[in-house]
C-alpha cells in the first residue's frame, strides 16, 4: 500500500493519528463508540506494536509478554497509592520497571533461539504468575487484585477529605471524565483517558516506524532471516536482540501501565498465559511484521470480543427466529458453546484459522485481494509474473 | 531421615506425571520435529476420560418410592445405576468403584484415535512451516481443546476417587523400621509411580526390542535414509505420535485421583514438562525421564520447613514455588544442551 519513501511515511503517520483520534466518530455507528471499549483498542494496540517489534522483526517468538503487561500494571498502580494519582509517573515507572524485568529475562531467554526461546518465555511468564498470585502477596495482594484504597499516602498529593476513592488524572483532567455530543442521533463520547491512551499509541507507532525504518531494525530483519549468516560475519546478534527484547517489554509495561491508567487495579490474571496468547495472536491476526498489522489485529479481537461476549441464548433465538423451531434450537445449542463466556473458544479456532490459511494476518489478506483485483483488470496477461512480484513484496512486507 | 524419605516419596507422584508428559513431547519432538502445545491439553483429556466413564456408569433409572421420603418431604428418589440392574448389586458397584481403572480402557482407543486425527489432520501439513507456526496451530489447538472440554463439563474440578480399596495410605516407616505414621504414604500415588514406571518401561521396551521401534529409532537418527531404504516412515512416526499421545492420556487418566480433573490442569502441567524437556535436553528419552523425576523430587524438597527457612535466609522466599525455573536457568547457563542433551539438535 505504501511505498518506503519518506514522504509516504509521514502520510501513513498523519492518517493514522486522524483515525485514531476520530475514533469515537468513526467507530460510533458501529457499536464501538464507548470510552471504555476505545481505550482497550489504543492499549492492546500499543501492547501488539511492542511484540511485533520482538516477533514481526526478529522472529523469536515469546509466550511470555503478559508478565510485562502484568508488572507495568503494578507498577503504574504502586504510584497511585505511594506517590500521587497523576499518570505521568505512573508510566514512567511501569515503563522502566517493564523495561528492568524484560532485560532479566530477556538476558536468559534469548541464550536460546527458537522453540527454547519460547518455552523459556512461556515457563518465565508461568512463574511469575504464580509468584504474583502467592508469595509476592504483600506486592500484589494475591488473589484480590491490588486496589487503591483511601488509607495511601499519595504523598504529592492533597489530602483527600471526600471520603471517595480519588481517580487518575493528567495535572488535574481527570481520566474518566467524558463530554458527550448528540451528534445524527449518535451519542458521541469524547474521553480524556481515551485521548490519552490514543497520543500514547500514536507515539508508540510513530517509534515503531522509526524502528523500522533505521539500520537498527534492518539489522533485526537480518537476524530473522538468516541468524548464522550474521554470526559467521563477525557480528555479535545477542545485543541487538536484547535490545529488541527489551523495547518490546517496555512497550508492555506500557500499555500494563496505562490499564492502570484508565482502571486503577492489577491483578495477576493479565499475566496468565492466555494472555500472551491473545497478543500473539493479535499480532498475528494483523500481519507480523508489517506496522499497522499488529493494531488492526489488536482493534479486531478486542472489538469481536466485545460483540461476542455480548451475545446470550436469547439474540441467538431472535437471530434464528425464521427457522423452524427444532433447527432453530440445534443452531442455537451449537452457537451457543462459541458466544458469551465460550468467546475463548471462537478465538482459538480463529487462531488455529489464521496460521493455518493466512499465516501473514489481515494485511497479507488485503494485499492478496488487491494484487487479484489489479491482475483481473489487466485482463490475466502474465498472471505469474505479477503473483510472484506479489508473493514477494508480501513476504519482505509492504511496510518496508 | 524419615522427612527425607517422605519428600522423596512425595516427589515420586509429580516427578512421575512430568516424566510422562515429557517422554510424549521428546517422543513426538524427536519423531516429527514438531513442539506440541497441545500436549497438556491430551493429558487434560485423559484425565476427563475418567470423568466420562464415570458418567457413563452413574446413568440411572429413578424410581420413586413413595414410603420413603426425604428430608423436605417429598417421595424419596431412588437412584439404580443401569450397570447394578445388569451385573447385580456387587458387581456393579464394584465396576463404579473401579471406574478410574477401567477408564483406561476407554481412554487408550480414545488417545489413539485423537492423536492420529490430530497428526493426519493437523500437524502433518506444519512439517515444512517455520517452528514458530507449528508452536502457535498447536497452541492454538490447546486453547480449542481446553474450552471444548470446559464448555461441556464447566470450569469446576471435578472428584474422582480412586478405588475404595486403595483409598488409604500405607505406612512405609513400620516397613523400615521406624516409629509408626512417621512416613505415611497414600497407596495410589505408590501405584501411580509403579504404573508411570511401567508405562516408563513400555515404551522404552517397544523402541528398543521391536522391529518397528528400531526403524523409527532410525528415522529419528535420519530420516531421509530410513526413507530412501523404502520404508514409509511417515506411517511409524504417525503411529509413534498416536502412541505419545496414549502415554499423555494414560498419565492423566490415572493422576484424576490425585488432583480432580479441572478444564486447566493441562497447560498447568505442559509448562513445567517443557522446563523438564528443556533441563533433560531437547530430544533424549532417558534425559526427558530422569530430568522429570529429579524436578519432581527437587521441588517437593524445596517445600520442606527446614530447607524453605534455609532459603529464606538467603534472601529467597518460598524456593518451592520457583526451585524448577531455576534450576531450568541454571541448567541452561551452564549446560546449554541439557543433561542428556545430543548434540545438534535444535541449535540453529
Amino acid at each position: 500500500m505504501f511505498s518506503e519513501t519518506r514522504k509516504n511515511d509521514h502520510l501513513l503517520l498523519l492518517l493514522f493519528a486522524i483515525v485514531t483520534l476520530a475514533g469515537p466518530i468513526l467507530l460510533a455507528p458501529l457499536g464501538a463508540g464507548y470510552p471504555d471499549l476505545l481505550q482497550r483498542f489504543c492499549i492492546f494496540g500499543i501492547f501488539a506494536i511492542g511484540f511485533n517489534i520482538l516477533f514481526g522483526l526478529t522472529g523469536y517468538l515469546s509466550f511470555g509478554h503478559a508478565a510485562f503487561l502484568g508488572v507495568g500494571s503494578y507498577s503504574a498502580v504502586w504510584m497511585f497509592k505511594l506517590l500521587t494519582m497523576n499518570v505521568i509517573p505512573a508510566l514512567i515507572l511501569a515503563v522502566l520497571i517493564a523495561g528492568l524485568f524484560s532485560l532479566l529475562i530477556g538476558y536468559i531467554s534469548l541464550r536460546r533461539s527458537g522453540i527454547y526461546f519460547s518455552i523459556l518465555t512461556l515457563a518465565f511468564a508461568q512463574m511469575s504468575f504464580s509468584l504474583a498470585y502467592s508469595v509476592l502477596t504483600p506486592i500484589t495482594n494475591g488473589e484480590t487484585g491490588l486496589q487503591l484504597s483511601l488509607k495511601d499516602p499519595r504523598i504529592l498529593d492533597a489530602t483527600n477529605t471526600s471520603g471517595s476513592l480519588p481517580s487518575t488524572n493528567l495535572f488535574g483532567l481527570t481520566m474518566n471524565s467524558t463530554a458527550k455530543v448528540d451528534f445524527l442521533g449518535m451519542t458521541l463520547q469524547f474521553n480524556i483517558g481515551f485521548y490519552f491512551c490514543a497520543i500514547m499509541l500514536i507515539i508508540a507507532f510513530y517509534i515503531s516506524m522509526r524502528i523500522f525504518r533505521s539500520p537498527f531494525g534492518l539489522m533485526l530483519r537480518a537476524i530473522k532471516t538468516n541468524q548464522t549468516r550474521l554470526n559467521y560475519t563477525g557480528i555479535n546478534t545477542r545485543p541487538y536482540t536484547l535490545a529488541a527484547f527489551v523495547i518490546s517489554g517496555m512497550y508492555a509495561g506500557l500499555a500494563g501501565g496505562l490499564m492502570a491508567c484508565t482502571d486503577p487495579l492489577a491483578g495477576a490474571e493479565r499475566m496468565q498465559w492466555t494472555a500472551s496468547g491473545e497478543v500473539v495472536l493479535m499480532t498475528i491476526l494483523g500481519g507480523a511484521g508489517t506496522l499497522l498489522g499488529p493494531v488492526l489485529g489488536a482493534g479486531f479481537i478486542k472489538y469481536f470480543e466485545n460483540i461476542f461476549s455480548k451475545i446470550n441464548d436469547n439474540v441467538l433465538h431472535n437471530t434464528f427466529a425464521f427457522l423452524p423451531d427444532g433447527l432453530e434450537d440445534f443452531v442455537v445449542s451449537i452457537l451457543h458453546v462459541f458466544v458469551g463466556k465460550g468467546w475463548h473458544l471462537t478465538l482459538g479456532v480463529l487462531f488455529m484459522m489464521v496460521v493455518i490459511f493466512l499465516p501473514g494476518g489481515l494485511i497479507e489478506g488485503a494485499n492478496r485481494i488487491l494484487s487479484w483485483l489489479r491482475t483481473r483488470g489487466k485482463a490475466g496477461d502474465n498472471t505469474a509474473e505479477s503473483k510472484e512480484t506479489t508473493t514477494t513484496k508480501t513476504a519482505v512486507n509492504p511496510a518496508e | 531421615m524419615d522427612s527425607i524419605l517422605l519428600q522423596i516419596l512425595n516427589g515420586l507422584d509429580k516427578g512421575s506425571a512430568y516424566a510422562l508428559i515429557a517422554l510424549g513431547l521428546t517422543l513426538i519432538f524427536g519423531t516429527l520435529g514438531v513442539v506440541n502445545f497441545a500436549h497438556g491439553a491430551l493429558f487434560m483429556i485423559g484425565a476427563f476420560c475418567v470423568v466420562t466413564l464415570q458418567r457413563i456408569l452413574n446413568i440411572s433409572t429413578v424410581k420413586i418410592d413413595p414410603s420413603k421420603t426425604d428430608f423436605l418431604g417429598n417421595p424419596l428418589e431412588v437412584k439404580t445405576p443401569y450397570v447394578v440392574n445388569w451385573f447385580g448389586e456387587a458387581t456393579g458397584n464394584a465396576i463404579i468403584n473401579w471406574s478410574v481403572p477401567l477408564a483406561i480402557l476407554l481412554a487408550i482407543p480414545v488417545m489413539l484415535l485423537i492423536g492420529y486425527a490430530m497428526e493426519r489432520g493437523l500437524i502433518k501439513h506444519f512439517y515444512k512451516r517455520p517452528h514458530a507456526d507449528q508452536i502457535l496451530v498447536t497452541f492454538g489447538l490447546a486453547i480449542v481443546l481446553q474450552e471444548i472440554i470446559k464448555a461441556f463439563y464447566g470450569a469446576n474440578p471435578i472428584p474422582a476417587p480412586a478405588p475404595e480399596l486403595f483409598r488409604g495410605s500405607f505406612d512405609f516407616g513400620v516397613l523400615l523400621g521406624m516409629a509408626e505414621n512417621s512416613v505415611i504414604y497414600p497407596y495410589w500415588r505408590l501405584i501411580y509411580f509403579a504404573f508411570s514406571a511401567l508405562i516408563i518401561g513400555l515404551v522404552f521396551a517397544f523402541l528398543k526390542f521391536t522391529t518397528f521401534g528400531m526403524v523409527v529409532r532410525a528415522g529419528m537418527a535420519d530420516r531421509e535414509t530410513v526413507g530412501l531404504l523404502g520404508i514409509n516412515i511417515d506411517r511409524k512416526f504417525t503411529f509413534m505420535f498416536a502412541i505419545a499421545a496414549v502415554v499423555a492420556g494414560l498419565a492423566g487418566v490415572m493422576y484424576a485421583p490425585i488432583n480432580s480433573p479441572n478444564y486447566h490442569m493441562g497447560m498447568d502441567f505442559l509448562v513445567l514438562s517443557f522446563v523438564v524437556v528443556v533441563v533433560g535436553g531437547m530430544g533424549s528419552l532417558p534425559g526427558a525421564v530422569l530430568a522429570g523425576f529429579l524436578l519432581g523430587i527437587l521441588e517437593s524438597f524445596a517445600s520442606m520447613n527446614q530447607v524453605k527457612s534455609f532459603f529464606e535466609a538467603l534472601f529467597l522466599p518460598s524456593i518451592d514455588q520457583i526451585i524448577i525455573y531455576l534450576v531450568a536457568i541454571i541448567i541452561l547457563l551452564t549446560r546449554p544442551r541439557g543433561l542428556m542433551g545430543r548434540k545438534g539438535v535444535m541449535e540453529e
